[in-house]
């Protein structure tokens, strides 16, 4: 297996997940051969359009799949540990304790009919056996620490009279409870105004430099991504088409999709130009052909894009030069640049994209 | 809100009350014994002795229709205790499951609920001796339907909320998930379902006692005070309009109070 060396085994190790989603229909492969690895502390990013399995990528890890959803291949390790594909039993002592999750909508991930306070002490009373009184004081402290004000007296409030920001900030605080070595964070700030977004994102921030809690940012806006992450994965249609650090992304983009979401970013300089978008829409589960899945949108595509599924190609990083490591474990392993494109697999590549 | 609604809920409240306090009287005081016979005085028109006449026996109607709001309130509270418990188990069993639970459970729930209720009501009553006790029973599992349906669209609803997925993705368990984070929200659903069977046990219970399957004499019923006094319809007419009047204010203040609540309940309606 081509991998980077390293010493300890990785936070979170994905190899060739695959998750299926059965209908009247029959199945369809949701997610299909993800590689993705978390290092202790480290933050990874994952972005990608709506509806190309980020989320159900999320929900994977915690086994919180919805009912027609399932893990059929591949596996998940958490610190050499093989996650359980199902059971609940199993998962419910690690979701909480050891992995966390941050949803999208705070205001609809808190209780109405239960008080922060309720909430704020339910994970710790369960998971670290914490007393009701200490279960108030640890939350209290969680609470200062995300820099909610008046603690106290936000334990007796409801999720109707904190703002947005302020829930999110709960939510943060309820997540870090029982001190878990990764954080998934899914879209966290997507339903927040930008000012709050920046203060979220630097509050994520502290936290990873404070605790080294390691970070799975799962974002479609491509900034919030930058601005946060040591490594990014682009997903599109239930795959990773692109991994590698956020200089490799932002610097060397080696996938056309890769290259024009970064085009489609609108900047202070590209003010008079015309904002470029990706034509047409990510393939819905039944459209996705035995090709490249980019190829009815790639301004490359030729016809063997159409016929034969592209590899998986590490154009630059640890354990080789360019289009030295090919095959599964490409894109897992830790600080290689890898791309699944027919291109990449060519001498010379994709051209690179004008400034 | 307008103010139409909230009238619909007030007049319900204030049936409901007055009828809860003079169940509550009755507990301590009715103006004659119930069962206090007079023939000298049968059939007396309503009167000051005797506000709402007497019957065929001689025995004070507001006496027994006093005594018979027990009847009617203890068969509502328990035969609706009942449906609640069965439909929670079913109804929270097939909500939270889902898939093959969920179509096992609703479709027996069909089954039982495509059987009319009084007939249904019947054959319980008939295989048991029937009483009070058997009366409850009978109207409380015809109940269970009802409660099941409200519970498992309650469940099905408010287990895709996003704080029950939070929550189960913080390590909550079964027990959490469903008593704390999806009951409270479907209480107010349940409470008005409650109300809404309330009433409908109390006609069925009439009903029942009416055709002689209910509650057995002496005890006072309004179902069967008017039985009795269908025979004097022409000659004592107060004495079936006392009962009757009776039933339709209850069912009529139960049902009103459930629209109420649902109304309140309910703020896009």
């Amino acid at each position: 297996m081509l991998s980077a060396p390293t010493e300890a085994p990785p936070l979170l190790d994905i190899r060739d997940l695959r998750v299926e989603l059965t209908t009247a229909r029959g199945r369809w492969p949701v997610l299909e051969g993800i590689d993705l690895r978390v290092e202790p502390g480290e933050t990874v990013g994952i972005v990608g359009e709506s509806g190309c399995g980020k989320s159900v990528l999320s929900l994977s890890l915690l086994g919180l799949l919805p009912p027609a959803m399932r893990i059929s291949e591949g596996e998940i390790r958490y610190e050499a540990g093989r996650l359980p594909r199902e059971g609940e039993e199993a998962f419910r002592r690690i979701r909480g304790r050891e992995i966390a999750m941050i949803f999208q909508d705070p205001m609809s991930s808190l209780n109405p009919a239960l008080t922060i306070g309720e909430q704020a002490t339910e994970m710790t009373r369960l998971h670290l056996k914490l007393t009701k009184r200490e279960a108030r004081e640890h939350a209290v402290s969680l609470f200062r620490k995300v820099g909610l004000p008046r603690p106290e007296a936000l334990l007796k409030e409801y999720p109707h009279q904190l703002s947005g920001g302020m829930l999110q900030r709960v939510m943060i605080a309820i997540a870090l409870s029982c001190a878990p070595k990764l954080l998934i964070a899914d879209e966290p700030t997507t339903a927040l105004d930008v000012t709050i977004q920046a203060q979220i994102l630097e509050l994520l921030k502290t936290i990873r430099e404070e605790d080294g809690t390691a970070i799975l940012l799962v974002s479609h806006d491509l900034g919030v991504i930058a601005d946060m992450c040591d490594r990014i994965a682009v997903m599109y249609a239930g795959q990773v088409v692109e991994v590698g650090t956020a200089e490799e992304l932002f610097d060397s983009p080696r996938h056309p999709y890769t290259q024009g979401l970064l085009q489609a970013v609108p900047t202070p300089a590209k003010k008079r130009e015309k904002l470029l978008s990706i034509p047409g829409t990510v393939p819905a589960l039944h459209e996705r052909g035995a090709g490249c899945r980019f190829h009815s949108r790639c301004a490359y595509a030729t016809e063997r894009c159409l016929l034969s599924a592209p590899p998986v190609v590490r154009v630059s990083g640890a354990g080789g030069g360019a289009g030295a490591g090919t095959g599964a474990g490409a894109l897992a392993a830790t600080g290689a640049h890898a791309v699944r494109c027919w291109l990449a697999a060519e001498e010379g590549g994709l051209p690179h994209a004008a400034g | 809100m307008n103010s139409g609604k909230k009238i619909t809920l007030w007049i319900g409240l204030t049936l409901v009350a007055l009828l809860f306090v003079l169940m509550a009287v009755s507990l301590f005081y009715v103006p004659y014994g119930a069962n206090e016979m007079n023939i000298a005085g049968r059939l007396q028109a309503p009167g000051a002795a005797h506000w709402l006449g007497t019957d065929n026996f001689g025995r004070d109607i507001l006496s027994r229709i006093m005594e018979g709001t027990q009847t009617a309130f203890s068969v509502g509270f328990f035969s609706v205790c009942i449906g609640l418990a069965g439909g929670f188990l079913l109804g929270a069993a097939a909500g939270y499951l889902g898939r093959w639970a969920d179509e096992l459970l609703m479709r027996a729930v069909d089954a039982l609920m495509a059987f009319p209720g009084i007939l249904l009501a019947l054959i319980l009553v008939t295989i048991f001796k029937p009483s009070l006790g058997q009366t409850i029973i009978a109207i409380g599992i015809l109940f269970i339907p009802s409660f099941a349906r409200v519970i498992r669209g309650g469940f099905l609803q408010t287990k895709e909320a996003d704080f029950v997925k939070a929550a189960r993705g913080m390590g909550a368990g079964h027990a959490a998930l469903i008593f704390r984070h999806i009951v409270p929200h479907i209480l107010s659903s349940v409470i008005v379902t409650a109300s809404l069977c309330f009433s409908a046990a109390i006609l069925v219970e009439a009903a029942l006692s009416y055709l002689g399957l209910g509650v057995q004499p002496p005890d006072p019923s309004w179902g069967r005070m008017l039985n009795e006094s269908q025979a004097y319809m022409s000659k004592a007419p107060w004495y079936a309009l006392a009962p009757g009047l009776f039933i339709t204010l209850t069912v009529l203040g139960f049902n009103l109070l459930g629209d109420g609540i649902r109304d309140l309940r309910d703020r896009r309606a």
